[in-house]
């Protein structure tokens, strides 16, 4: 308990710590294990209020959040958006394509704008890796990182764990394998530091065009500054899936067979879609997973992403009550 | 209950054992027992006889305990109301985290965790536990919480300890003890399921510790 909770006479006097310091959450590679339990637990709390008829507490009342898109995503902005409507914030929505920003107004003045406009939580979706962290040092709105280029989903990640998480329970030493575009993935980057930090074991499994470079695959610790913290590295995806606990497979962006990185789409369906063959070399019951919008047939077949196996829907719901917990903890969180 | 001058007495004790590492070291807080578990257990047994009595059975009764403490208190209460009538009455649990107004302004965040409420609260007679009865901002939450889930047809407050300065016209109708207190000083619930022992311990802050040697 610290000297100034004991001057103000608290009811009780012992209270658990708050374990949320952050004023911004911009990727997953900084938060600590701790932290990110603390997110979890956060969006269990909010899970209950989403499962009531009238889904909505007081908590954020005269709280603005703006969502600035410079890139379009539907489900990730709805998904902010009924967040912060049920922890009765306002919401302003803000899609680049149609603001002052085609009068070439730039990002950091449009950040001001928004600023001056009284706001305090900014979610943001930028094209640009590091847009996020520009924006954050310039300001002090809460900023939330929405996916910045190929960077970082950071909510993204935190969903597909506490997903996990609850199918799950403890993730130490549980392998999880991500298939797909793994190099122009923000989600694939999110998720392995995540994941990794909670002691899960992830695969990245793609071909070898869509891996990124410089791989550390040693199993030692990540070194400073690197771009991916240690995972283990497959090309077979019948190999990596072996003992699996979940797959994830990532949306193949079709534009990467006109930059010549894929010799054609007939050869990745054979050779990396998620079927049904291949999901049964990972454990009986193995949860299969997709951060969407999905191309069925191609990076998974849809009798998989339609079976018992699939919490490919519950991560849609959970997304909501994982970034409920996040604007819960930027803006009344900290000790 | 405790007299006044029991109560001052016991607080003008001196700590039975002098703070580790002589003279120099910062003065430790003090703290001194005001219920032991057998009060507790005796309060929580009158007051279990008192929500029977005042609602002439337990029928439509619904025990709704504030976390954290305030859950295996209510765990008791309906222990000891099947214990004396033979009847078992829902037991819920209410977090309030998401309702306050007060946490920004003591700097305290307690982890929020989900709220358990029984079957349908809709026209019951809801008895609200809590461990400290202190300013009634966290039942004035409380209330809030739960009409969220229902429209009760009453809703009454069961605490094991009133520890007084009321900010808010909210009053309880159950105490297992009333405690006059200074707010410079912290009266603590520890129960068996959560802190591993039944005590209630009232704490001074370490200057006024000190200031009374």
């Amino acid at each position: 308990m610290s000297a100034r909770a004991r001057a103000t006479g608290s009811p009780t006097g012992v209270h658990e710590a708050s374990a949320w310091q952050r004023h911004h959450l911009l990727d997953l590679d900084e938060l600590t294990p701790t932290e990110i339990e603390h997110v979890l637990d956060t969006a269990e709390a909010m899970r209950e209020v989403l499962s009531r008829e009238v889904p909505r507490v007081p908590t954020l009342r005269g709280v603005t959040v703006v969502n600035l898109f410079y890139e379009p995503s539907t489900r990730t902005r709805a998904s902010f958006e009924l967040a912060a409507k049920a922890l009765g914030a306002d919401v302003v929505n803000i899609a680049a394509e149609q603001s002052s920003v085609k009068k070439g107004e730039s990002l950091l003045d449009t950040v001001r704008t928004i600023e001056a406009l009284g706001a305090q939580v900014l979610v943001m979706r930028h094209w640009q890796s590091g847009a996020p962290y520009l924006v954050a040092r310039h300001t002090r709105l809460h900023v939330v990182n929405a996916g910045d280029g190929w960077h970082a989903h950071p909510t993204q990640a935190l969903l597909d764990i506490y997903t996990l998480h609850r199918h799950l329970g403890d993730l130490r030493g549980r392998k999880v394998v991500i298939v797909g575009d793994i190099a122009h993935s923000r989600v694939a980057r999110s998720d392995a530091w995540g994941l990794t930090a909670l002691g899960a074991r992830v695969v990245l499994c793609g071909p070898p065009t869509l891996l990124p470079a410089g791989l550390r695959t040693d199993g030692r610790g990540a070194e400073e500054g690197a771009a991916l913290p240690p995972v283990q590295v497959e090309t077979d995806l019948s190999r990596a899936l072996a003992d699996a606990d979940a797959v994830m497979a990532l949306r193949l962006q079709r534009e990467r067979m006109e930059g010549g990185l894929l010799p054609s789409l007939r050869e990745y369906v054979r050779l990396y879609q998620v079927n049904e063959e291949r999901l049964a070399r990972a454990r009986p019951g193995a949860l299969v997973m997709h951060p969407g919008p999905m191309n069925e047939g191609i990076e998974i077949a849809p009798a998989v992403a339609r079976s018992a196996q699939s919490v490919i829907e519950q991560q849609v719901t959970n997304g909501v009550a994982v970034r409920m917990a996040v604007l819960y903890l930027l803006t009344r969180g900290k000790a | 209950m405790v007299s006044e001058s029991e109560f001052d007495s016991a607080h003008r004790r001196r700590p039975s054992r002098p703070s580790a590492g002589g003279p120099f070291a910062p003065p430790a807080a003090r703290e001194h027992v005001l219920m032991t578990a057998d009060d507790i257990r005796r309060a929580v047994h009158r007051i279990a006889h008192e929500i029977i009595e005042r609602n002439r059975g337990v029928a439509d009764v619904v025990l709704v305990g504030m976390r954290t403490r305030g859950v295996p208190l209510a765990r008791r209460l309906a222990d000891a109301i099947r214990q004396f009538e033979g009847q078992e009455v829902p037991v819920g649990a209410l977090d309030i985290g998401l309702y306050r107004d007060d946490l920004p302004y003591l700097g305290l965040r307690p982890a929020l965790r989900p709220s358990d409420i029984p079957t349908g609260i809709e026209g019951k007679r809801v008895v609200l536990v809590d461990d400290v009865l202190y300013t009634g901002r966290s039942i004035r939450a409380a209330l809030d919480a739960l009409m969220d889930f229902g429209r009760p047809g009453q809703v009454q407050l069961a605490v094991l300890v009133d520890r007084g300065h009321r900010e808010l016209p909210i009053r309880p109708d159950y105490v297992g003890r009333n405690i006059p207190t200074s707010r410079r000083e912290e009266v603590q619930v520890r129960l068996l399921e959560v802190d591993g022992r039944d005590e209630v311990v009232i704490v001074r802050p370490p200057e006024e510790a000190e200031h009374e040697r």
